[in-house]
C-alpha cells in the first residue's frame, strides 16, 4: 500500500462509532490518544472511558476492522489508562451531535468531590430547560445518568461529566 | 537472576492480588442484585458499580499475570495449589486474567472478608459498600502516587469510578439511616454486625508492608484515619451510633476466608471449571 499519514489514519476514524451511542465517533468521545504509522502497520492508542465498559473491545474491533479495510495488513490496539479519560477531552462538535440525538451532553470539567446529594444543573436536551431533577446517577451504560425534566416532564438521559 | 528480585516479583504478585480479588469478589457480590434491585434505577446502578468493580479487576489481574509469566519455572510451578491451573503452567503454557479469576482454589484468594459477605437486605448490601467505598476512595488516591507507572494508572482511572460509588453509598447510609423508624433500626443493625470486617482494611499483610517499603504500595496506617474521619460524619448525618471498638475479623488477606467465599467461587468458576476453555 502507499504510504499512510497519520491525518489520513484520523480521518478514516473518524468513521467509526460507539456503538451504545452510535452519533459519537470514536474522535468525538476522545478516546484516541495518538496514532502511529509503519509502512502498513499501524498502532491506534486509545484510553477506555469507564473500566468496565462493555464497549471498548467492540471499538477496538470496529477501529481494527475499519483500518484493515484501507489496506493495513497489521492493526494493534494499544490501551493507554494514564492520563484517565475525561469527558473534558470530548469534542464541542460530539457535545452537539449528543443534544440532537437527545442525551444531554456533560455540562461541567470533571471534577472528583465528596459533595453528598448533589447534582448538576442539566438543561432538558429537548425543550431546554433547566428545571430538571436527577432520577439516578447511573444509567443504562457507565456513562449516562437518568433525569427527568420538570418542565416538559420528557425523562432523558445526561452524558455524565467524569 | 538473583534472590531479590524474585522476590520483589513474589510480592508485587501478591500485591496485585489483593487489590484484583477485593476488586471481583465486591464485584461478583453486587451483581447478584442484578434483575433483584428494589427499583429499577437501583438495579442499574448497581449493575454500573459492579461493572466498574469487574473492569477494575481485570486491569489488576492482567497486570498480575505479567509478573506471573516472567516468573522463573520453578516460583510457577506450585505457586497456586489448585490442580488445572499447575497442569497449565507445567505445560509451559502462560496464564491470563481468566485463568486467575477463573482456576484459583479459595485459599489463593487474598480479598479481605468484608467484600465476600452475602448482600443479605439493602442495608447490609449498602453498608458494606459504604465501607469499603472509603476505603476505596482515599486507597486508590494515595495509590496514584505508586512508582510502578501500572499501578498508578490503575488507581487514577479507578478513582474516578469510585467516587460515584462513595457517593451512592454514602447518601444511601443516609436515607436508611435517617429515615423510618424501621430502616434505621436495620442500618444500625447492619452497621453493627459489618463493624467487624472493617479492621481487616488497614492490616499490612507482608506484602503490603514490603510494597509500601518500595515505594510501590501505600500505608494502610496513614488512611485510616481517614477512613474513621470520613464514615463517623456520614454515620452521625445518618444518625446511626457508631459502634464501640472491639475485636476485628481478620484471615482473607492470607486465604483464610469465611465460608462464603467458596459458595461464590463456585457459582462464579463453574462454567471454567465444567466446561474448561469454553467461550460465549
Amino acid at each position: 500500500m502507499q504510504q499512510v499519514t497519520k491525518e489520513q489514519v484520523y480521518e478514516w476514524l473518524s468513521g467509526v462509532t460507539d456503538p451504545e451511542v452510535p452519533v459519537l465517533t470514536v474522535l468525538d468521545l476522545g478516546i484516541v490518544r495518538d496514532v502511529a504509522v509503519n509502512g502498513d502497520e499501524v498502532t491506534v492508542t486509545i484510553t477506555p472511558t469507564y473500566s468496565g465498559c462493555p464497549a471498548m473491545d467492540v471499538i477496538g474491533m470496529s477501529i481494527r476492522m475499519a483500518l484493515l479495510s484501507r489496506g493495513f495488513k497489521k492493526v494493534n490496539i494499544e490501551m493507554q489508562l494514564s492520563p484517565a479519560w475525561t469527558t473534558d477531552w470530548m469534542s464541542e462538535e460530539g457535545k452537539q451531535k449528543l443534544k440532537d440525538y437527545g442525551i444531554a451532553p456533560p455540562v461541567r470539567t470533571s471534577t472528583s468531590g465528596l459533595g453528598l446529594f448533589e447534582d448538576d444543573a442539566v438543561a432538558c436536551p429537548r425543550c431546554g430547560s433547566e428545571d430538571t431533577e436527577l432520577v439516578s446517577r447511573f444509567g443504562p451504560t457507565s456513562c449516562k445518568s437518568l433525569y427527568k425534566c420538570n418542565n416538559c416532564k420528557e425523562p432523558f438521559e445526561h452524558f455524565k461529566c467524569h | 537472576m538473583t534472590n531479590q528480585p524474585i522476590n520483589e516479583s513474589i510480592n508485587q504478585l501478591l500485591y496485585a492480588l489483593e487489590l484484583a480479588d477485593n476488586a471481583l469478589i465486591i464485584g461478583h457480590r453486587i451483581s447478584e442484585w442484578c434483575g433483584h434491585g428494589p427499583v429499577l434505577e437501583q438495579d442499574i446502578a448497581l449493575t454500573n458499580t459492579a461493572l466498574d468493580h469487574l473492569g477494575q479487576a481485570r486491569s489488576f489481574y492482567q497486570f498480575a499475570a505479567n509478573i506471573f509469566n516472567a516468573l522463573p519455572a520453578d516460583q510457577k510451578a506450585n505457586f497456586f495449589s489448585s490442580p488445572v491451573l499447575q497442569n497449565k503452567i507445567a505445560a509451559g503454557e502462560n496464564i491470563d486474567e481468566d485463568d486467575l479469576a477463573y482456576l484459583r482454589d479459595g485459599w489463593d484468594f487474598r480479598n479481605v472478608l468484608l467484600v465476600e459477605q452475602p448482600n443479605k437486605d439493602w442495608a447490609f448490601t449498602v453498608i458494606r459498600s459504604f465501607f469499603y467505598d472509603v476505603y476505596n476512595f482515599y486507597f486508590y488516591t494515595e495509590l496514584q502516587k505508586s512508582k510502578v507507572a501500572e499501578l498508578a494508572a490503575i488507581a487514577e482511572k479507578s478513582l474516578k469510578e469510585v467516587t460515584y460509588h462513595l457517593r451512592w453509598s454514602s447518601e444511601w447510609v443516609i436515607r436508611l439511616g435517617d429515615g423510618t423508624e424501621e430502616s434505621h433500626e436495620r442500618m444500625q443493625t447492619a452497621v453493627n454486625e459489618r463493624w467487624a470486617f472493617t479492621g481487616e482494611l488497614f492490616q499490612m499483610s507482608e506484602a503490603d508492608k514490603v510494597m509500601l517499603a518500595e515505594g510501590i504500595g501505600i500505608d494502610l496506617n496513614a488512611i485510616k484515619p481517614l477512613w474513621q474521619q470520613r464514615v463517623a460524619e456520614v454515620l452521625q448525618e445518618a444518625t446511626i451510633t457508631m459502634p464501640a471498638s472491639t475485636w476485628m475479623q481478620e484471615g482473607g488477606k492470607e486465604g483464610r476466608h469465611s465460608e462464603h467465599l467458596g459458595y461464590i467461587l463456585a457459582e462464579l468458576q463453574f462454567m471454567q471449571r465444567a466446561y474448561p476453555n469454553m467461550e460465549w
